[in-house]
């Protein structure tokens, strides 16, 4: 197989580190070899966060570059533009269509763009836009909402899907398992719903 | 078995697996997993030291009982630790001694970029870099056995990109390696400069075998490729980069060992290439002892010395490749790092930018209170600063001195080294005003107990420092603690500690808002008829308080309740959710 790379960016405090990890457990258990860099300290209050996966026979530099991603899975919508071309020009483009205002913004210094979504449909073709967080909401926790992406994003891959639950449940705090299986398997599904 | 780890997680597993009895650290990123990890382990002591100093400290005492030991901490650290680095090169070892140093180029969480490897070389103390995790592992099994092979301590070197990225490992099970018999050996473990003028002349000899051992051992190794045309010198994680830039072909000489450089390989490898690359990040460590040996080769001619490298830089700088353009036009508003929600500091910078004070600052996630819109800090340099540096100013300014200033600490921070600056406040009759923000927890790192906090690096209940009676002891009469969310009050404590004609300490305690003891219930929102728009909530930089362009809202996902705000406004607008009048 040729290697496959998936960028993880959200904001800091949305769960893209458990993302990763999830996503490198599940791509071992399916016999791949896998390299998985993170992002801590500073870096994470609040800041934008991005992490890499990326799977194959053999990979040397765990750095994702620009038009190199396969796949990038974004749990906010302006993180999704501000990494967009880090995405192969037939890369996927999976955003959770959820606003979170960065301080220049909130203290009114900057605006939000309104274009924010028609900009990455522009720049990208193969695009997703996805509700993961009203999907976690519905679940009981908000904080779901990155294992909702990981259903989704699981839909794109040929790993089955009780090594995915594997995985979760090898990773995820022991009181968070079933909830987080169940947001997996929604997220599943609005992939079965969006592709098919 | 093998395990999908980080570099972190595998170096402790290779402490585990090597038989180490003692680790100790001080927590910074990108180090502070390693110890964390070990933590885990109950057959190995772990400790978290107030400073990297103590930390070297104890595992060169653990070392010279006889028992294997490990030391971690981040490149800035190191420099706090050196002082017993230098001189423990000097001694020797007993049991097996390995210091981890975790660089952090292209500075993700950090205050400067240095580059280690000139500790090895200045200290004389010999230096592994690992290329991926499973060397992570490797390395620190092999650095334990060669440090009592020569009787020396290793230095691990990892960068940011080393430690924080997970790749597979195979593990092993532990070897329960016996004590070393202790002797009292005074000629070794004295250094008065009798001895040591013996023991420096033992390290010469020493820096020689090893140079020696660099030539033949495993740890560098030559890949030949199909390319003999092109050679490229390296190590760590650019290894990784360049064998994605340049790919399986061309010949590589791949250093495990970064100090001392093996002479005679470089020599051989760099006679049978026609182009000789040394791709490293930072400085030109290996070049420079190239140049020294008169081999020619491309380095920092070609490469930046300032920043994190990658595939792609190699690409566009020794390759002439072309970057990708970028195709998003207008602008995209950058995501800086923030203060939580409900982070106690909030509030004490927004007391302290009020009052217009000049602050001197430290590390910590509350250096985050320089930035827009609280811009209430002024200067940040390393761990411990804050205090010194206020100390400084207020003897420069002497008469022109207005008082208007403090210094700002951490609790953790505070025990690291900001007790020795303190005391020279007292000492010297100086009359700064020291804040310390004891929000019981080392935050930035994420989450280590410290002596303030009163438990151990495993959960245990232990002594607790009291803050109050330790700057009492050291000298300090006007000590307060004051809940900074008071805000009415902690203003009135700043006013009056820096009016004071003498040295006073304000202890401003809440706790992290992450913490569980950290308990706020309900959301605030808005009460629109109350609400005359006038912004002032607006000044703590709370990610939750949002101001759209036409009215303020409350981000319901964020808030977490800790009412700071009701605090701020004047006209009862802001109300817990449910709290109906």
């Amino acid at each position: 197989m040729s290697n496959v790379s998936v960028l993880i960016a959200g904001v800091g405090g949305q769960g893209t580190l458990l993302t990763s990890r999830v996503l490198g457990a599940a791509a071992v258990k399916a016999g791949y070899d896998v390299k998985v860099s993170e992002v801590h300290g500073m870096a994470q209050r609040g800041g934008s966060v991005v992490t890499y996966v990326k799977i194959g026979d053999r990979v040397n530099s765990p750095v994702i570059e620009k038009g190199e991603a396969d796949i990038l899975l974004c749990f906010e919508k302006l993180e999704a533009l501000r990494w967009i071309d880090y995405a192969k020009n037939d890369g996927t483009v999976i955003v959770n269509d959820q606003r979170i205002d960065p301080m220049p913004v909130i203290t009114g210094k900057e605006k939000y763009p309104d274009d924010v979504l028609q900009r990455i449909k522009t720049s990208r073709s193969n695009v997703f836009v996805i509700d993961a967080l009203s999907t976690a909401k519905e679940l009981g926790n908000i904080k779901a909402l990155n294992i909702v992406m990981v259903g989704f994003l699981a839909k794109k891959t040929n790993i089955g899907r009780e090594i995915w639950h594997e995985a979760i449940r090898e990773n995820v705090k022991a009181g968070f398992v079933e909830l987080n299986l169940k947001a997996f398997d929604e997220g599943f599904k609005l992939a079965e719903r969006c592709m098919n | 078995m093998k395990k999908l780890m980080l570099g972190n997680e595998a170096i402790a597993r290779g402490a585990y697996e090597a038989g180490v009895r003692v680790a100790t650290a001080y927590p910074g990123t990108p180090s502070t997993e390693i110890t964390e990890c070990i933590a885990k382990y109950d057959e190995i002591f772990s400790e978290w030291s107030p400073n990297e100093k103590v930390a070297l400290e104890v595992a060169i005492g653990a070392s010279v009982a006889g028992g294997r030991a490990i030391c971690s901490m981040k490149h800035v650290g190191l420099n706090v630790a050196a002082d017993p680095l230098f001189t423990v090169s000097y001694t020797g070892v007993n049991g097996g001694l390995v210091i981890c140093v975790a660089d952090d180029p292209g500075m993700h969480s950090s205050q400067n970029e240095q580059d280690s490897r000139n500790y090895a070389r200045a200290a004389k103390v010999p230096m592994l870099e690992p290329a991926d995790s499973q060397e992570c592992k490797d390395f620190v099994i092999k650095a334990l056995e060669l440090s009592e092979e020569f009787d020396t301590p290793f230095i691990i070197r990892l960068t940011t990109r080393i430690s924080h990225s997970q790749s597979l490992v195979e593990l092993g099970e532990r070897a329960e390696i016996p004590l070393r018999p202790y002797r009292k050996d005074i000629g070794k473990y004295v250094m008065m400069p009798a001895m040591a003028r013996k023991r420096h002349v033992i390290v010469e000899e020493r820096m020689k075998k090893l140079a020696e051992f660099a030539d033949i051992t495993e740890l560098n190794r030559i890949e030949w490729g199909k390319n003999t045309e092109t050679g490229v010198i390296t190590s760590g994680i650019c290894y990784q980069y360049a064998k994605e830039a340049f790919g399986d072909d061309v010949s590589y000489l791949k250093l495990g060992m970064v100090y001392p450089l093996p002479e005679k390989l470089i020599s051989e490898f760099a006679s049978r290439v026609k182009t000789l690359y040394v791709i490293e990040e930072l400085d030109p460590f290996i070049e420079d002892f190239l140049k020294q040996k008169g081999i020619r080769c491309i380095g920092k001619e070609k490469l930046p010395l300032a920043g994190e490298y990658s595939a792609g830089l190699i690409r566009k700088h020794l390759l002439g490749a072309d970057e990708i353009a970028g195709t998003v036009q207008g602008d995209i508003p950058a995501r800086p790092p923030v203060l939580c929600p409900g982070c106690p500091h909030r509030a004490v910078f927004y007391v302290l930018g009020k009052n217009k004070l000049t602050v001197t600052g430290d590390i910590g996630c509350y250096t985050l209170g320089s930035m827009s819109p609280l811009e209430a800090m002024d200067t940040c340099v390393c761990m411990g600063a804050s205090i010194g540096m206020a100390h400084g100013m207020e003897k420069a300014l002497g008469n022109e001195d207005n008082g208007k200033r403090v210094a700002v600490i951490g609790d953790s921070t505070f025990i690291h080294s900001g007790i020795t600056g303190l005391i020279d406040i007292v000492y010297n009759k100086g009359t700064s005003t020291v804040i310390i923000l004891d929000n019981s927890i080392t935050g930035m790192t994420g989450h280590q107990p410290n002596p303030a906090t009163g438990y151990t690096i495993k959960g245990e209940k232990t002594r607790q420092v009291d803050l109050v009676k330790l700057c009492n002891a050291v000298g300090i009469d006007r000590v307060r603690v004051v809940d900074p969310f008071r805000i009415d009050e902690f203003d009135k404590a700043v006013k009056d500690e820096i009016a004071a004609d003498e040295p006073s300490v304000i202890i401003a305690q809440r706790p992290c808002a992450l913490l569980k003891t950290a308990r706020y219930e309900g959301k605030v929102r808005v009460n629109k008829e109350n609400c005359r728009y006038c912004k002032v909530c607006m000044r703590i930089g709370c990610p939750a308080v949002v101001d759209t362009g036409e009215s303020i809202q409350i981000n319901e996902d964020l808030c977490v309740g800790c009412e700071l705000c009701l605090e701020l406004c004047k006209f009862n607008a802001l109300e817990k959710a449910g709290a109906e009048k």
